[in-house]
Parts: structure tokens; C-alpha cells; sequence
């Protein structure tokens, strides 16, 4: 199945807590592109 | 890329006009930085500066090695490390891959010779590169 866009969660600690839940990398992108 | 990112990692996006206090703890000192990080909350990788997609693709690739190998899955990162070596041969991730790849199956099997062999493909492949010298030592 192909993803058709990323789901981008915007807060670290979630995404850490939910990694450390799933046993799956995080992804973690600092960005300062136009939102 | 978005079924790569969607399928191997836990995406967050941090903007440092709503987040700096953020870009603070992780050290973020210039944008873009991409972070990947281990489930045991170790980093694992960091990409700082804007790559084109072949190069963006490896570093992500090799990223998910290097978490993979902090989490003692040896047997699947040495599988992430050698793809970025076949798929991207000419990305300058892909010497640290081989380098990674070898270490990998090297704790995966306590085969020295798996050193040995990743120091002859680094100088054959990468004689001029960092990891090729580093790798030298098994020779």
C-alpha cells in the first residue's frame, strides 16, 4: 500500500512515546519552511 | 519517499517558529535538521542541510540502519545498510553504509572475516572516502 501523504505529528514527545510504544524509529524534522 | 517515511518511521515535524524551546533540547541549531531516533530515545542519525531526493533517500535509509542497530536487529540493518550501497552507490552515504553493513554482520555473527571483507569492498569501492581509512584497520 502507498502512503498518499505523511502523517507529520508536531509534537516530539508524542512521536518518542509512540516510537518507544511501536518499536519504531522516529522521525523528527526542525523545520523552518512556510507552514 | 512519503511510503518510506510512512512505513519505516514515526514522523513529527517541529516548526521553529511555534517550537524553538524544541529545537533547543535536540541540539537543532540550523534548519533543515532531521533527527532519527531509536525507541529507546537515543539518536541515531542527524541530517542537517537540504539534500536532493537520491541523497535524502539514502541518509533516511542508512538513519534506519543506524536504529535498527541500536536496537540489536543486526540481521535487518545490515539488509537498510546494504540497500543504500546498491541503490545509491554514489551518495555520500553509501561508504558509511558498507562500513555500517559490515559491523553489522560482523555482531551479527562474531565473524571477523565479515571485517575483513567489508575493508577490501571499501577500498575497492571507496578507496579516498573517511570510512574506507577507518575500515583499513580490518584489513
Amino acid at each position: 500500500m502507498v502512503a498518499l501523504a505523511i502523517s507529520w505529528l508536531k509534537d516530539a514527545d508524542q512521536a518518542l512515546q509512540t516510537s518507544k510504544n511501536q518499536g519504531k524509529p522516529a522521525l523528527l524534522d526542525f523545520s523552518a519552511a512556510p507552514q | 519517499m512519503v511510503d518510506f517515511i510512512s512505513t519505516h518511521f514515526i514522523p513529527a515535524k517541529i516548526h521553529i517558529k511555534e517550537q524553538p524551546q524544541t529545537f533547543k533540547r535536540f541540539g537543532a541549531q540550523w534548519t533543515p535538521t532531521l533527527l532519527i531516533m531509536a525507541p529507546n530515545g537515543e539518536e541515531a542519525h542527524r541530517i542537517e542541510g537540504f539534500l536532493g531526493v537520491d541523497d535524502m533517500l539514502a541518509q533516511l535509509q542508512l538513519g534506519l540502519g543506524k536504529a535498527l542497530f541500536k536496537m540489536e536487529k543486526y540481521a535487518e540493518a545490515e539488509k537498510h545498510f546494504r540497500a543504500v550501497v546498491e541503490k545509491s552507490p554514489k551518495t555520500e552515504a553509501a561508504p558509511q553504509a558498507l562500513y555500517w553493513a559490515g559491523v553489522a554482520a560482523y555482531k551479527g555473527t562474531n565473524d571477523p572475516g565479515k571485517l575483513k571483507e567489508t575493508a577490501k569492498a571499501e577500498q575497492q569501492k571507496y578507496p579516498d572516502s573517511e570510512w574506507a581509512k577507518k575500515a583499513s584497520v580490518w584489513a
